[in-house]
Formats: C-alpha cells, structure tokens, sequence
C-alpha cells in the first residue's frame, strides 16, 4: 500500500454527504423532543427592570420558560479559556441568560421550551420585558474614552487587558533612515459557516449521564467547559458533533445556548433541541478581527527591512469569549514580522469591551490580521525607497539556510524556502511580462493591478508547556488510538473534530501507508467524547500537523507490538523482522514472512504469544509536538480597476503555499481555494456594520455581502514541499494559508493599480463605492 | 393553534398525506415530518440555497415554501436525487471532483446543479457560475463545484453518445 500518502483519493466522508445521509446536529430527531426558542435582547446595552412571562407560560404547547433569574445559583457562567499572562486581564461574569444587564444585541434574555418548534417561537413574541435603555458604545476607540458608557464595573474605560511584547523601542524608530506609519483597520468579519449552531441534549435521570449533540470544533472542550457550567462530571457528559457544517473558528467557542438546552433538558427530563436561525447567527455567534491597527515600519534607504512594531485596539465584544483573548495577543503579535528578517518588533495590544458581539477566531485568527498589516506594510515601504515590491521582499525574506530561525518576537521558525516558492508563484503568473503589460496598458487609461504577498504563518498549536505559557487554559496535544480488528481491518479514533477538512481521508492515507493495510480498510471516527477518550479539536490548521501525527505514532505502536510476535511466529529475533507494506520478512531470507493482518489474527487468537506479549493489536498515542510549525508561501494577484466606477476585476490569482509534506493533493487544494474566498471576502466585500446604538446593520445575507461562485474566475494553486523537520510525518497546517495570504494580496493589487492617482491605502472591505471615492480624492493625476 | 390543513404530496415518488399548520414550510415538514434531513437550512430567508430541492421538476428553495404550496406536487429531495447504488451525474461530480467539503450546503447545491443542467445540458464555465447565483458555500471557493458540474455535463453527454452508440448499433 506504499503512496497512499500523497496521492488524490477521493473523499471517504463523501458518500454520506452527497445521498443526504450526514449527521448534522440539526438531524438528531429523538423521541418526546422539545423544542427551545431565545429571546433575546433588542438593545445593545440596557437595564432589565422586569420580565413578564406569564402570556408566554400560559400559550398551548409551551413547556417551561426560563430567565436569568430563574437560572441564577442553578448553571455556572460562561468561562474565558485564553488568559494571556502579564495583562492584568478582566473577565467578568458572562451569565448564561442575562440578570439585571443586557450588553449587546441578542444577549439571551430568556428561554422558551415549547412542544413544537413554531410554539415556541410564538411564545418568544409573548414574552414582557421592561428595558432601562443605556447609552451604548459599538467602536474600540470610543469605548476607552474616559467618559464612554462603561459595560463592566470590574474594567475601567472597558479595557478588558492590556499586553505588550516584543523589542522595539523608540530608538529604534528615531535613528531609522526611513519610516513608514500607517493606521489600518481590520473590519469587523461574520464567519457565517452555512450550518447555524445547533444543540440538542438528552439527560438520563437513572444513570444522571448527559447527551449533547452539538455544532462544535472541539468537543472535548465543551465538554470540559460545560461540565464546569452544568455541574456534570465530565464522564457523564457526552459530546457528538459528528457531521459540522462548517466552522472557520465560530464553533470553537462555548456558548450559553448550549448550556440552556442542557440545563433545560435535566430540569424537564426530556430531550430539547435549540437551533439558530441566520439571524441569530449574526448576531450571537462569535464574529472575527475588528481591530484597529497603528504601524510603524522602519528600514534603510536600500531596502532592507530593521523594525516594525504595532498598536492595536482590539474589539472584543461586550464578553470576553472562549478563546478570545488570545486572538490579538499571542497568535496576532507573534507573527508580526512576518516572513523578513526583521530585528525589532512590537505589539501593544489592547483588548476593549464594546456592546457589540464578543469576537473570536476566525479562519486564520490573528495571522491574517499581522500579515496584511505587514505586507501592505511593505508594499508602501517600497514605494518609499522607489524599489519594485517583489524585489523588497526578496531582499529581507529569511534564507532557506537560515533555518531554524528565531524572530524578533521570540519564535523559532522550524523550515522554510521562501525565495522557491516566491519564484515558482512570479514564473506561474509571469511577472516580468506582468509589470510590462501594466506600463503598456496604463498608457491607455487601464489600471492593471499586480499584488504580492510573502507570508509565514503559526500553526500546529502545541506544544502544550508553550500553550500554558502563553494563557491558554488547556493543552495542546493530541490523542490517537489506532485499533487493529482480528480481520485486519482498521478503526482508528481521533481526538481532533475535522468539520470539512476531509481527514477521514487523509489519516486513513497516514494509516495505510504506514501500516500496509488497504485504504479502504480503514476508518477514521471523530466528534464524539464517549468513543475518544480524549483530545482537543480542530482550529489553528492543527488537525494534521498535530492529531496526523499522532495518528502516525499510535501506527508505530501497533507496528512495534506486531513485530515482536511476527518475530516469535517466524521464530527469530525481532531484530531479524523487516517491516514494509504490511509484510514482515525475515532478514536475509524475504521469503520467510507473513502479513500484518495474519500477525493481527494471532494476536487476537493469542494461543502463541511471545511471553509478556499481551493480546489484541491496537496503539494509542497522546502526542505533543515539540514545536509549533510554520507554513508559508506567495500569492499574486492581479486585478483590473475601472476608474469611473470603483469596480475592481479579479484577472488572476495563483497561489503557491508550502505546508511541508501533502498527504492528499486535491484535498490540500480544496482547503486553498475556500480560504482564498474568505480572504477575498475580507478585501473586497464583507464587513459587519453597527449604527450607534449597537444594531448590527448588516444582520442578514442582504446586507452582509457573502462570496458567490460568479464573483472569481479559476485560480491556479500549486505547493512546493519542504518538510517540518519536527514531526514524523514532515507535515504542517493548510487550512488558514488562502486566508491569511489572499487579503493583502488582493489589496496590495488594488493599491498597485491605483498608484497613478496617488491612493495609498483604502480602509477594508474595497467597495467600489470607497474606491471611486478615494480616486476622486487621490493627489495624483492620470 | 392555527387549524390544520390535509396536504397530498409525492416525495422522492412516494405519496404522502400530512396534516399541517397552514404556515408550516416545507423545508420542515420535509425534515420533521418526513425524517428527509439531506435537505438543510442554512438561512431560512431564501439567500443560501441550501434547502433546495425540486418541485415538479423545478428547483425552489424550500425555506420559503409552504408545505400547503406542495398540494398535490412532486417534490425530489436529495435522497431522492440518486442513491449509492445508482449516483446522479451530479453526485458523481461532486464526488469526483472535491466539490463539498462540510457538506452542508452540498445537497442544496447540488439539486440546484441539477436543475441547471436540465434547463442547460452544456453550461459554460461562466453560466455555471451565474447558475449558482442563489447558492452560498462557505467552504469549497466554488472552483470544484464548477469541476463538479462541468463533470456531471460531461458525463451526460456521454453518456447520451453511448446510447446513440448503442442505438446504431456501432461497434465504436
Ligand atoms: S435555507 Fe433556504 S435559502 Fe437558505
Ligand atoms: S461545503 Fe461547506 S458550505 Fe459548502
């Protein structure tokens, strides 16, 4: 079974997918369901002074109702998972239905369980509440005025945490030859995975055991954080989330309304289902970035890159969110330098209490945010010192021999070669043709736009010392049992919670290239915490790079035990057995051997064990990297501005990414091409807009302008492999790559072609509105 | 609380007698009722396409349709598209081409794709793309769903030859 790995298999989850045969949370039909409806707030920042739930209770089919009062002393509050050290962080409580105060639009107010959904709906509407309206504030900036509203007592001016790091002092910045200062904005972004969350949970009363299906990206986290909320022992309470419509770091979080069915579903001894509407998803499932950003860049006049440092106000939201708080500060600050050999770097980083959404990750979480600030950066770095803005990078990217290198902010970058792909993404797009093309053209009134970005990014998190060290409230290993049947076939169980990112075909290829079994035989479960003792989900792009690993090393345990009773079968010592494609031959004599799946059945049989062999044939591995990983890559873009309307025409992207070793090419390719969209989505389109008073003005798929298939044409992806030199597998993370990469390439494409009217920068999303705007006013003349 | 109404309707060829709140929509009644729960909803306000399905051999959204609508109609669902014995071109496609990856808007893209190449059996790359005008996937960039549907096409096409083939008797 040798070059499993590496090659395109089609997808084994597929089949399911694609008869309508998926088990999505939603799908969970039990017998005697209730259904649960939210009321939630419609003022973004308000005084409860009383609710009147009598209509509501007394509506045919409806259940029970419950406030916040009815709650309190019974359910924990909602905790924050990520407390970076050394920033004097508030968390205040985050009630799972609000008391007295409601702080943001669509915090639960109460919740309705109902025998039917529509019932519980109508109730919903019955429900009287009594507001005590408060000035609300939605910007980070306003919200850290002295006199702005204040939404917790414990945080003064709403500064939830204050977190600096880095080497970059002013000296650095005062005796520099050139200086760059630029102030961006990363707009407010709904992940808007196309499942809405969902929860349905059944309680045993007998055993007192808790079943909750829910829409999560790492179930064991939920149900490590609900067990503390719900007071449920953790072996008590069972996680699913099998199939997961999308998750892009929205159902990372814990949320209250999975706690609510849960506490519902005990209290009323009957299984109760909650689904989210779009609406509500808009509004209360997690949103991502909203940063301002104020950036300093500093270089020579030659074009050699000595300092960067940044300030940035964080919005968090009117809560601080599961993993919140580490977005702008550790997986933001980290990677601040980016990909150049930059000496000095700095981030001061300011995370802010708003009545708005809490934030949270979103595909790429903090490094898209670093990486375009840095290469809008260095585009308008070069501009500066009049060099082309391929050369400038070529200049200051760190060296294949460079390797491992250690940033200015502290990491170490385990591989790279980013000149390679550099090079093969110019040759892909034809860059030197390019830049001639745009001379030729602009003499005719088109603006050609070219845009480049080198870029590196963090995943693999782990390993888990680091992850403690930096605030997060759990570890970051993973876990992998590998279960070989008496038949030979495969079970193998993994603690991460893949949600579309198709490992059930890419850690069968690990196991049966590995292992010598046949693809087919082998099957991967995930997402449910009573069939894997215990892992720690899918985000960050850590799947492969982590719980791949781990897969590979519960293989190595399987292999280890088979060859000492494939030794004693073929009565010789183990160090005679050869292992490869399944067959164990003896050393010298190939003929003399016998198969993986025959050694199995002995184990199984167990009649003849070496001795202190024990039976069965399965291998668990709990793996901790021993480093994070870094994968990097250049994409170009190129676009086409039309001057008298804004509008911008995406000509042609490629893209050239380096996760090290790819297990299955078209499923590495699959996961470049959805984050490029996203990306897109950021330069070109999406933004979450709040009026004043805290409504989210772009709360519906009308208003809020989501990617569709006629918006791009074909992009042409391709990888170059250096592999992780501190993992088996020699893998690193894919999924975050199109993201991370895609916004400063576009945007630098857009600034390019709008060089001859002396726009320099245009806040995110470019609309064609903002651009014919910022021509209209730009200093320069055709 | 609202008085119930009988619908007839035929799902995946199969007749059914439901009684219904007249505001009930059909998306529920396919997946409450019915226990069709390959057709999702991801909005509920007929921008994401994901509850598509076909009714009388057109593709409508079926978030903002009311089972009373489907009085006396056909409706094919996704689990009724084809089966893994005997796969639509189109879930062939999609298969073939790594045109899911979540999978959740998957069963309404594809009965979306289906209809499409019922009314235009040889889209270009460009009429595909306008074709998915009512679709929303977060996951895929759309590049393979394109694939998946230029595909199925193909697939059509030649297998519509291999009948003519077949009918001429050639041996070619
Ligand atoms: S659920 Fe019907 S269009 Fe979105
Ligand atoms: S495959 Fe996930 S939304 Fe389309």
């Amino acid at each position: 079974m040798a070059n499993v790995f590496g090659s395109t298999l089609k997808r084994r989850e597929d089949p399911r997918l694609i008869v309508g045969n998926g088990q999505y949370t939603e799908d969970v039909q039990l017998p005697g369901m209730l259904y649960a409806s939210v009321l939630r707030s419609p003022h973004a920042h308000a005084n409860i002074s009383s609710i009147n739930t009598e209509a509501a209770k007394a509506l045919e089919g409806v259940v029970a109702v419950y406030t916040g009062q009815d709650l309190e002393g019974k359910i924990g509050t909602v905790p924050t998972a990520w407390l970076p050290p050394d920033s004097d962080m508030k968390t205040p409580p985050h009630e799972v239905i609000a008391v007295n105060k409601v702080r943001y639009v669509g915090d639960a107010v109460a919740m309705v369980i109902a025998e039917n959904r529509y019932t519980a709906r109508d109730a919903v509407d019955l429900i009287e509440v009594k507001y005590d309206v408060l000035p609300a504030v939605v910007e980070q900036e306003q919200a850290m005025d002295e006199n702005a509203p204040l939404l917790h007592e414990s945080a003064p001016q709403n500064i939830a945490f204050h977190w600096q790091a880095g080497n970059a002092t002013d000296d650095v910045f005062d005796s520099a030859e050139v200086v760059v200062k630029q102030r961006f904005r990363q707009q407010r972004l709904i992940p808007n995975a196309m499942e809405p969350r969902a929860a349905v949970a059944q309680y045993n009363a007998g055993s007192g055991e808790m079943t909750l299906w829910v829409t999560s990206q790492n179930p064991h986290i939920h149900r490590f954080l609900l067990s503390g909320i719900l007071g449920i022992p953790e072996h008590k309470l069972r996680i699913l989330a099998i199939d997961v419509g999308g998750g892009f770091g929205s159902k990372i979080a814990c949320y209250p309304d999975e706690a609510m069915v849960a506490y519902a579903a005990r209290d009323l001894n009957r299984p109760v289902k909650w689904v989210e509407d779009r609406k509500e998803n808009f509004l209360v499932t997690t949103h991502g970035r909203d940063m301002v950003l104020d950036v300093e860049f500093a270089g020579k006049k030659d074009g050699t890159f000595s300092a960067i440092r940044v300030r940035n106000m964080a919005n968090m939201g009117a809560y601080l969110s599961t993993a919140g708080p580490g977005v702008p500060t550790i997986l933001f600050g980290l990677i601040v330098p980016g990909a150049y050999k930059i000496p000095y770097a700095g981030a001061d980083v300011y995370g802010v209490f708003t009545n708005t959404t809490p934030t949270d990750a979103y595909r790429g979480a903090g490094r898209p945010e670093a990486t375009y600030l840095l290469e809008r950066m260095v585009d308008l770095f070069a501009e500066e010192v009049n060099l082309d803005a391929v050369e400038v990078r070529r200049r200051n990217l760190i060296e294949a021999d460079e390797f491992p290198y250690h940033s200015a902010m502290g990491l170490e970058y385990d591989s790279g070669n980013y000149q390679a792909a550099l090079d093969k993404a110019l040759a892909m797009v034809g860059y030197d043709d390019l830049r001639q093309k745009q001379a030729d053209v602009r003499s005719q009134g088109k603006y050609l736009g070219i845009g480049v970005t080198t870029y590196v990014e963090i995943c693999g998190l782990g390993p888990s010392q680091v992850a403690g060290a930096v605030g997060f409230q759990g570890g970051l290993w993973e876990s992998a049992t590998v279960r070989v049947h008496p038949t030979g076939k495969v079970t193998a169980f993994t603690g991460a919670s893949p949600h579309g990112q198709g490992e059930e075909t890419t850690f069968a290829q690990i196991i049966a290239e590995r292992l010598g079994v046949p693809f087919e035989d082998v099957e991967i479960v995930h997402g449910d915490t009573n069939r894997i003792a215990m892992g720690w989900g899918t985000y960050g792009s850590r799947t492969t790079p982590v719980g791949g690993n781990a897969m590979a090393l519960a293989v190595d345990k399987v292999i280890e035990k088979a060859k000492k009773i494939a030794a004693h079968l073929l009565e010789v010592s183990q160090d005679d057995v050869n292992f490869s494609d399944g067959i164990f031959s003896v050393e010298g004599a190939p003929s003399r051997s016998t198969t993986i799946q025959d050694v199995t059945l002995q184990a199984y049989l167990a009649w003849n064990l070496p001795p202190g062999v024990e039976p069965a044939l399965e291998g668990t591995s709990f793996y901790d990297p021993a480093n994070f990983v870094y994968p990097f890559g250049t994409h170009v873009c190129v676009v086409e501005v039309d001057p008298e309307t804004g509008d911008i025409d995406l000509v042609k992207y490629v893209a050239v990414d380096d996760c090290g070793r790819v297990i299955n090419p078209m499923v590495a390719e699959g996961q470049v091409h959805g984050g490029i969209v996203q990306g897109i989505g950021q330069a070109l389109w999406e933004g979450a807009v709040y009026d004043e008073q805290g409504q989210l003005v772009t709360g519906t798929f009308m208003d809020y302008a989501m990617p569709k298939a006629r918006f791009f044409k074909n992009f042409e992806t391709a990888f170059t492999e250096t592999p992780a030199p501190q993992n088996p597998l020699g893998v690193k993370g894919i999924g975050e790559t199109g993201t991370i990469a895609s916004t400063p390439t576009v945007v630098n494409a857009v600034m390019d072609a709008l060089r001859p009217f002396g726009v320099k920068d245009i806040d995110m999303p470019l609309t064609p509105e903002r651009v014919w705007t910022a021509i209209q006013k730009g200093s320069g003349q055709q | 609380m609202s008085e119930k109404h009988k619908v007839t309707v035929t799902v995946n060829g199969k007749e059914h007698s439901l009684e219904v709140e007249p505001r009930q929509l059909l998306v529920h009644a396919l997946r409450d009722e019915l226990g069709l729960t390959g057709t999702h909803i991801g909005c509920d306000t007929s921008q994401c396409g994901a509850c598509t399905v076909q009714m009388d051999g057109k593709a409508v959204k079926s978030c903002t349709t009311l089972t009373v609508q489907a009085q006396g109609r056909s409706v094919t669902t996704v689990e009724g598209l084809g089966d893994m014995s005997r796969l639509h071109a189109v879930q062939e496609g999609f298969w073939e081409k790594h045109g899911l990856q979540c999978g959740f808007c998957t069963p309404g893209v594809m009965m979306t794709a289906a209809s499409l190449l019922e009314e235009n059996p040889h889209p270009s790359e460009q009429e595909i793309r306008e074709g998915l005008e009512g679709v929303i996937c977060r996951c895929t960039g759309y590049q393979n769903i394109v694939r998946a549907i230029q595909y199925a096409a193909d697939k059509s096409e030649r297998s519509s030859e291999e009948v003519v083939t077949a009918r001429t008797g050639s041996d070619k």
